[in-house]
């Protein structure tokens, strides 16, 4: 159900933007997700279909762009993409570390015909 | 004619929004409040029932319960001697500004100084979702296992407190503390933690003097 709520907010925020330039019709979106915000993409495009209908979004097409999660450790300075069950640093398996990227859940975009 | 409009907004900003407003209205009034998460049975509504007699004739308490049926836990808050909301969200998974500006105005919050907002049993989506409360906790349990911060990084960064509940079971079940904490440190350092048990009441006193103290009640004493 997750997936539904922010489905209404991804076409709602599209709307928005699509209203001041009199677009007839929104024909793509692209999306920016970071690994870490737990959205799934085939769950998000299955509620587009729904929540997208008789409105100018209707049939447009979601593209998502992953960001896989990059930690910054704090002790040794070097970046490092974390694995599964190995969120410290491969380096010097400091566990202080700064979110580098990951993190994004944002509508980047969107095309419109008019 | 196509055209590219750039948007570059996140995706939840209507609800951030909303949920800014909630925090304005809380903070208008001087209400403090915390947005307690976990997953189903962690011991979120024992916790509350345990700071409800803690801080009974102290602090002027309510609870806003989220639960997808039923009001078995607004019922217990109630009884255990607080003011509370029940919201059924009908299948949502979690809450989300919306539905706690729509449960705001059932309350007094000028007769009240604590506000917990008790989530639906959810490791996954209440974590995206701001409501505009003040701080978030987290309350994980021993019998979940100890590899739930891997599991669920979302959940253990965006907490400002981390409840362990139910040590009493640590003998019984096989929980490698270290290995928990240390992914909790990982995700979020120096994030304080207490370990006890709603079921024997060890650790409870420090849990309690600590929500106290985030209510700035100066001349708060836990009585024993």
């Amino acid at each position: 159900m997750h997936e539904l709520s922010v489905t209404e907010n991804l076409l709602e925020l599209a709307l928005k933007h699509a209203e001041p330039t009199q677009a007839n019709r929104i024909t793509d979106l692209y999306l920016v997700i970071g690994q870490l915000s737990s959205i799934v993409d085939d769950s998000v495009q299955f509620y587009w279909d729904f929540v997208s209908k008789d409105t100018l979004a209707e049939g447009a097409r979601l593209h998502f762009k992953r960001i896989p999660t990059e930690l910054l450790c704090l002790d040794c300075n070097k970046s490092y993409l974390p694995g599964e069950e190995q969120l410290s640093c491969p380096y010097c398996d400091g566990i202080r570390v700064k979110i580098l990227a990951g993190n994004e859940f944002r509508l980047e975009a969107i095309e419109i015909e008019n | 004619m196509r055209k590219r409009i750039p948007v570059i907004e996140n995706i939840l900003s209507a609800n951030d929004q909303l949920a800014r407003e909630n925090r304005k209205k809380l903070d208008q009034a001087g209400v403090f409040s915390l947005n307690f998460m976990a997953s189903p049975g962690a011991g979120k509504t024992s916790l509350i029932e345990h700071i409800i007699k803690g801080l009974s004739g102290k602090v002027r308490l309510a609870v806003i319960d989220g639960d997808v049926a039923t009001s078995i836990d607004a019922d217990r808050a109630q009884a255990a001697g607080a003011v509370a909301v029940q919201i059924n969200t009908g299948g949502e998974c979690h809450l989300d500004a919306v539905m706690i500006s729509g449960a705001l105005p059932q309350l007094d919050l000028t007769q009240i100084d604590l506000l917990i907002v008790e989530n639906v049993g959810n490791l996954i989506c209440p974590s995206s979702f701001q409501l505009g409360t003040h701080k978030s906790v987290l309350i994980a349990s021993i019998p979940e296992g100890d590899d739930k911060p891997y599991k669920y990084p979302a959940m253990y960064r965006g907490v400002e407190a981390l409840v362990i509940n139910k040590i009493d079971l640590l003998p019984y079940i096989p929980f490698d503390m270290e290995y928990f904490r240390r992914g909790v440190e990982v995700l979020n350092p120096g994030l304080i933690t207490f370990p006890l048990s709603c079921q024997t009441g060890e650790g409870i006193e420090d849990w309690i003097a600590w929500v106290a103290s985030q209510v700035n009640i100066s001349t708060y004493q836990f009585e024993h």
